[in-house]
């Protein structure tokens, strides 16, 4: 397989790093899964250049990130719009379309959303580390060397030649989520609801939250109605595992939403967002809305095959 | 206290907490080890991470694979049948540290806060056969305990903003070493040569839930020649 250079970065904006959909069964080491934070867009990414599902993208935060191609290559972006360009001319999302030798990318303005998803038929290549090609900011390695990309970095895919076909390719942008800036997760309460009285979970389950600009992809902290514990609850517990999407209650009272840089914590988790709306966490912008609804595991269950038989259907469509 | 029958606690609808206890014990933390290995072991279809903490086992399952009904029976199961022989020995592992100087800042304070030389503070730390309680914080951070309670400290005050790569802490009666630089507030006492943490290796640290770990002192000359 011919590996090709396919893209220099020119101008790497807030925060660009590569990552598939995760590190997955290294917690008891202490490791992050990591990831693309919205795992839906990124799927979808890649579905469309025929890459498989789980390939690595580009996680673009917010605009301002800017690159040359340098081969022929199909590239499709997924997730926040950006407004994305094609040399200065403005392109359709969630579509695959060719790029040649020397045309420019460019993400321009913030329209909706907070992060885009680029893939390229192929897919990047950069060594799998514990399996996988996401970033660990933190701890800095995977992706590229292990930090975001910067000016001047230049990106390599597996034949991307072979992947022209997939040119033109279309999702339904009916079936895009919409990424209005007020935020309705859904989540199951748990698992330590007990800790708290029925009092601290009515309030958090009718409070407004606004989303913190202290939010990155560790967690989405939120300012809002305070949630206490029951009185003779000691400060903290015993430190344990934890999941992204995950809501964590710490000494203040404001909720973060956990992302997938953490394995372990030691504060009491109110409630925890689904499965199938974890997605959208990686579009929460600072200073939009939250607000939680509790469903049972049942409708957790349902959302979920909901959304696998989109994305099912749109798997099935490509031939 | 030691739970007679697990605690299932559900975190969200795709991991499951199977708590065993609610308190620092080596017992509890045994179970858990336990459990984990034996879910190692048997390979549970839609199993997709098991984290172990201290008195808990988080096992992260995907929800189109295996209901949450058949995990709990299935653990359970594993509970009441697990075969002890087919778990592995805790491993016993013993780790260099330079205490005190520029690598030990803490040491001097923490020794005069409890009236003894740092000499005695160094005799108490590696006198000690430190449990490992769960891997956690960052990548390879080993939770480790029972620090004496001749020499045990709260946190400091005011965390640092990076505590340096190998720094030996020390957190009320447990211990701890920081495989990356990172944050921190643990007194810190000394640093070791021992890498704890590398993402290309297997496995990616040294040491795991369950092992023994004795610290031994060396001196400077040492840090610099130590080879793993």
């Amino acid at each position: 397989m011919a590996t090709v250079a396919v893209m220099e970065v020119k101008a790497a904006g807030p925060l660009t790093t590569i990552q598939d959909r995760g590190r997955f069964g290294f917690g008891c080491y202490g490791v992050a899964s990591s990831g693309a934070l919205d795992s839906v867009a990124m799927r979808i990414a890649n579905l469309l250049v025929d890459n498989p599902e789980e390939e690595a993208v580009l996680e673009i935060t917010l605009p301002g990130f800017s690159a040359t191609v340098l081969a022929d290559t199909v590239i499709a972006v997924t997730g926040a719009d950006l407004g994305w360009r094609q040399n200065d001319r403005p392109l359709r999302m969630w579509q695959a379309h060719r790029f040649q030798n020397g045309d420019a990318i460019a993400f321009r303005e913030l329209n909706s959303g907070c992060r885009a998803y680029l893939s390229v038929g192929g897919g990047w290549e950069v060594p799998e580390i514990m399996g996988s090609k996401s970033t660990n900011l933190s701890s800095g390695f995977g992706g590229l060397g292990g930090r975001p990309l910067q000016k001047g970095d230049v990106l390599w895919a597996a034949s991307p030649q072979l992947f022209l076909g997939a040119g033109g390719r279309m999702f339904d942008l009916n079936s895009v989520p919409a990424y209005r800036g007020c935020w309705q997760l859904r989540a199951v309460l748990g698992p330590q609801d007990d800790h708290f009285d029925a009092a601290a979970q009515d309030l958090f389950l009718n409070a407004d939250y606004r989303v913190s600009p202290h939010s990155d992809r560790t967690g989405i902290r939120l300012l809002g109605a305070q949630i206490s514990a029951k009185e003779d609850m000691a400060e903290s517990i015993l430190s344990e595992g934890v999941v992204a999407g995950t809501v964590q209650i710490p000494g203040d009272g404001q909720p973060i939403i956990l992302l997938g840089e953490t394995v372990s914590g030691g504060y009491r988790k109110i409630a925890t967002v689904i499965t199938a709306d974890l997605h959208l966490l990686g579009q929460v912008l600072p200073d939009d809305h939250i607000r939680f609804q509790a469903v049972t595991m049942r409708e957790a269950r349902q959302a979920l095959w909901r959304l696998e038989e989109i994305i099912g259907r749109f798997r099935d469509s490509l031939s | 206290m030691e739970h007679k029958q697990p605690k299932f606690r559900v975190m969200g609808d795709r991991s499951l907490l199977v708590e065993l206890g609610d308190e620092i014990s080596r017992e509890v933390n045994r179970r858990v080890r336990m459990l984990y290995f034996s879910l190692i072991d048997c390979n549970l279809g839609g199993v997709v991470e098991l984290i172990p903490s201290y008195a808990a086992l988080l096992i992260v399952f995907d929800p189109l694979r295996i209901s949450l009904a058949a995990l709990k029976a299935g653990t359970l199961r594993l509970m009441e049948t697990a075969d002890p022989s087919r778990i592995p020995e805790p491993r016993i592992v013993r780790i260099p540290v330079v205490y005190g100087g520029e690598f030990g800042p803490d040491l001097p304070w923490l020794a005069e806060t409890h009236q003894m030389t740092p000499n005695d503070v160094i005799r108490h730390h590696t006198a000690t056969t430190y449990h490992v309680y769960m891997i956690g914080f960052t990548p390879g951070y080993p939770y480790m305990g029972e620090v004496p309670v001749e020499i045990a400290t709260p946190r400091r005050d005011t965390p640092r903003t990076r505590v340096p790569q190998g720094s030996v802490g020390i957190a009320q009666r447990q211990t701890g070493i920081y495989p990356v630089a990172s944050p921190g507030g643990w007194q810190i006492i000394g640093r070791t040569p021992v890498r704890l943490f590398d993402p290309t290796a297997w496995p990616p640290t040294p040491l795991e839930i369950g092992d023994a770990v004795n610290f031994y002192p060396i001196e400077m000359e040492a840090y610099g020649n130590w080879q793993p």
